[in-house]
């Protein structure tokens, strides 16, 4: 086991090394420079920029950067934004909860929904149901998420005036964060009406992150439910006289669920880029956005920073799921 | 629970109370859907104007504001200021008894007085200043841009409230420097805490000032929060609390404006305006924007060495068809280099007619024949150009029926502005500029000086005459005899074309059919001084 350990903790800081310098070189890979976007169209005289090119470091060779950076990044110091001259790991902490806690929601959300309509659309297979379930997943799948966003809010918070337009809570509440979820904060607060006011800016963002990972884990529960309900361990626990319920909750579903579960999991990448676009429609500050504004302001560490800590974090939890199912199953080890 | 907290909490009642759901409604708190979040929270180190409204235009004043509405100095913190007979020297008289805020995280011991002027204009000056570089990558780059770093002389302490500015050479939009946000007048007293805390970084995070709002907290990315400064030198303020809702979404703005979840925004969607303006909740200013869009020949580059050319170009563009397709009307078409609203302005400029065949015709004159014109399209929306593609399609249409064949390229921003500057560039560039103090020098010396080219001058163009008057326009306080310089130098830019001008865009502002006292700047500021609700 420890072998095995040792192995994966070696593979995870070989890619943490490449994650490293993909992230690092990418965005000097794009034209134009961090200096010259602080003046804007205001245009920088050359001996300006060349010292505040000096000033930032970047006029040294581009490997003493990198190693320099990583150095930095051993020692836990991601860097500072050049734009609001804060350390960049304090900002990804800052920002973090909110996307993790819409990204969360919405993913439930998805859940919740997707799987009971699969399995329904496949129980009822060729029915108006399934047709009509399946339709609208389709449907939800095409939607562009700005449009979807933007049709919600017109409609929900305008029209019927249901839910707010944007923000995590109502202005009038104001307390310091204290584990930065704002579902969490708001009842630590003890403000009346305050984890109300949270819930009610959750739903649209969540419905609408949530719509295309609904749809898909939908489709792919009543293809996976489909596939299982035609084995014959099915027919023969319908021969044994097993209720319908008993049959599809326990021998059929929990079959079905293998590949869904990988369904759910391949979601969080597409959660991720689809939380750029509706942190952006719901005024929601979550990092999607703070690192879309970055790549357009070229501030390197920001980017670079929070593309590692992502990688880094989604390296820890997979050595975790590795090392959990070595202990479960022991071939894997080997 | 300290006051402010008491406060919202009593407003949160309030409205409850009302039957009423939104933040926005409560009594004295004004909010603004903001359109972008600060890059940080002192004026000196950015160039945004969402920053300067989150700090500058909120909590900082300077020895000279611009008169609301107008780009006009007047008095600010300095209540009276004279200028030597050789031009050189400038003295401030400081108003007296101007407290800075107390706040949560600091309380004065004191009033304005000259050190903390001094302070204010010195750590952007001077390289051995101890706040010269105290945050990562310092760069004061509109006290650089505006030339103030080769301008000063020196700055002195007459006494304790008087200040003296020396200046190398005459220049007269000096006054008009002093009132831009970078100019913010900071606290020394508060500075050399931070100093002695060891957290200078706080300055660019907490600010504290003389203005009529107090920092209260920021939440990046979503929410900044201010009260109304109890001890302004302006009076006191009729709202209580302000507050920025940064939402980036100019579609979604107006929605939170529509449910009155915020009381203004900036920048709506040009195709939103007449809807809004049909809103019975709702009403919208307009005010002609400072602000010029133009497309630069590189005229150091044959056939746009020759004037003709150019003019005939400059005849082939329908502006009005830009006007109607870009901006849906919310624009005039450009003929002099400056907007209208800017003193000097030259209302006697003869445009050049929209004419194809005249155009045509003087093309074949000039023995110009299969012209091909690569016409760069900015990627980003402006206030001055809110679609550049759009306009590029439209200028690519005109020249077609002119015979010259136009082929649009765009690069991303940074590299569009980087490469665009080039001396030997390839093809006409479609960009724009927005006043940065309303003084013509900030337009026709910074876009088309000599100086300029490689530059901000984009035409690369450099006119012995036209750079001439404006030197000595620049050189010169008597605003007629001025104005009389920047009149001839307008003549010899529209004789010469180096630019075709395409737009002034109008600067819309739509706002809650309640809100009182704001005045539109023609700066494209948004400052909050005075505002009122009286829903």
């Amino acid at each position: 086991m420890l072998k095995f350990f040792v192995g994966r903790v070696a593979v995870m800081f070989l890619t943490f090394v490449g994650v490293s310098i993909i992230a690092f070189s990418f965005i000097r890979l794009l034209p134009g420079d961090p200096v010259a976007l602080l003046s804007g169209e205001r245009v920088m005289s050359p001996e300006r920029h060349a010292a505040l090119m000096h000033d930032l470091g970047f006029d040294r060779p581009i490997v003493i950067q990198y190693f320099d950076y990583l150095w930095g990044v051993l020692r836990g110091d991601f860097g500072t934004s050049i734009v609001t001259k804060q350390p960049v790991l304090d900002q990804f902490f800052q920002l973090f909860p909110a996307t993790l806690e819409l990204s969360v929601c919405a993913i439930l959300f998805a859940v919740i929904i997707g799987i009971p309509a699969g399995v329904f659309a496949a129980i009822k297979r060729g029915s108006f149901f399934d047709q009509a379930i399946m339709g609208t997943a389709l449907i939800g799948f095409s939607m562009p998420i700005f449009w979807w966003g933007l049709l919600l809010i017109m409609l929900v918070s305008n029209t019927l005036q249901w839910t707010p337009v944007s923000g995590r809570i109502s202005l009038m509440f104001f307390f310091p964060p204290v584990t930065g979820f704002m579902l969490i904060d708001s009842l630590l607060s003890g403000e009346t009406g305050a984890f109300k006011s949270a819930v009610s800016h959750l739903i649209l963002p969540t419905i609408v992150l949530g719509t295309i990972p609904l749809a898909v884990i939908a489709r792919q529960t009543r293809s996976a439910m489909l596939e299982v309900l035609s084995e014959d361990y099915v027919r023969t626990a319908r021969a044994k006289g097993l209720g319908p319920l008993r049959v599809i909750g326990v021998h059929a579903l929990r079959n079905a669920m293998i590949p869904v579960v990988t369904t759910i999991g391949l979601q969080v990448g597409v959660m991720l880029a689809g939380a750029i676009l509706t942190e952006t429609i719901f005024s929601w500050p979550g990092i999607g956005k703070w690192m879309v504004d970055s790549v357009s302001r070229r501030d390197y560490a920001v980017i670079q920073g929070a593309l590692l800590i992502i990688a880094a974090t989604i390296m820890i939890v997979n050595l975790v799921v590795d090392l959990l199912y070595g202990l479960i199953n022991p071939r894997i080890r080997h | 629970m300290n006051t402010y907290k008491k406060l919202i909490a009593a407003t949160a009642l309030a409205v409850l109370a009302g039957g009423m759901t939104m933040g926005a409604a409560s009594a004295k708190t004004f909010v603004y859907c903001s359109e972008a979040s600060p890059e940080g929270f002192d004026p000196g180190l950015y160039t945004g104007g969402n920053t300067f409204d989150a700090s500058a235009h909120t909590v900082y004043n300077r020895l000279l504001e611009f008169k609301p509405g107008t780009t006009e100095p007047i008095p600010g913190l300095a209540e009276s200021w004279e200028i030597s007979d050789d031009g050189l020297q400038y003295t401030f008289k400081l108003r007296k008894g101007v407290k800075f805020q107390t706040t949560d995280f600091f309380t004065p011991t004191r009033d304005l007085n000259a050190d903390d002027v001094i302070f204010s204009y010195e750590r952007q000056w001077k390289a051995d200043h101890p706040w010269n570089k105290y945050v990562t990558g310092t760069s004061w780059e509109y006290f650089a841009g505006m030339g103030l770093p080769e301008l000063l002389q020196s700055i002195e302490k007459v006494d304790d409230m008087t200040v003296k500015f020396t200046l190398k050479r005459r220049e007269a939009p000096f006054l008009a420097n002093v009132a831009m946000p970078f100019a913010s007048i900071m606290s020394k007293e508060y500075a050399d805490k931070l100093q002695a805390d060891g957290a200078m970084n706080q300055l660019n995070q907490k600010p504290l000032g003389t203005g009529p709002f107090a920092f209260v907290g920021y939440q990046q990315d979503a929410v900044i929060r201010y009260k109304a400064n109890p001890d302004y030198w302006g009076g006191k303020q009729k709202i209580d609390d302000l507050v920025f809702a940064i939402t980036t979404d100019a579609s979604v703005r107006y929605q939170k404006l529509k449910a009155g979840e915020c009381h203004l925004m900036p920048y709506p969607n040009p195709s939103d305006v007449a809807s809004m303006k049909a809103d019975p909740n709702l009403k919208v200013a307009e005010q002609e924007g400072l602000n010029v869009a133009y497309f630069a020949y590189n005229t150091t580059q044959a056939p746009f060495d020759k004037v003709e050319v150019r003019k005939a170009l400059n005849m082939a563009i329908n502006k009005q068809a830009i006007v109607d397709g870009v901006f849906q009307g919310l624009a005039t078409p450009a003929k002099n280099p400056i907007p209208p609203t800017m003193w000097s302005y030259d209302e006697a400029t003869v445009d050049d007619k929209y004419d194809p065949e005249a155009a045509k015709k003087m093309l074949e004159e000039a023995g110009v024949k299969d012209l091909t014109l690569k016409v760069w399209a900015m990627p980003v929306a402006r206030p001055y150009m809110v679609n550049a593609r759009r306009a590029a399609e439209l200028i690519q249409s005109d020249f077609q029926k002119v015979g010259v064949k136009v082929e649009i390229v765009s690069y991303e921003w940074a590299e569009y502005l980087d490469k665009s500057k080039d001396k030997n560039r390839d093809g006409a560039v479609i960009l724009g500029w927005t006043g940065d103090n309303g003084d013509p020098d900030n337009f026709l010396d910074t876009l088309l000086g000599c100086d300029a080219v490689g530059g901000n001058n984009r035409a690369q163009w450099c006119n012995k005459e036209f750079d001439e008057l404006v030197t000595k326009a620049k050189e010169t306080t008597d605003v007629a005899e001025r104005t009389a310089l920047y009149k001839q130098a307008q003549a010899v830019f529209k004789k010469e074309a180096p630019w075709a001008t395409l737009d002034h865009s109008l600067s819309v502002v739509p706002m809650r059919k309640g809100v009182e006292g704001f005045h539109q700047s023609p700066l494209g500021d948004f400052a909050f001084d005075g505002v009122d609700i009286v829903e």
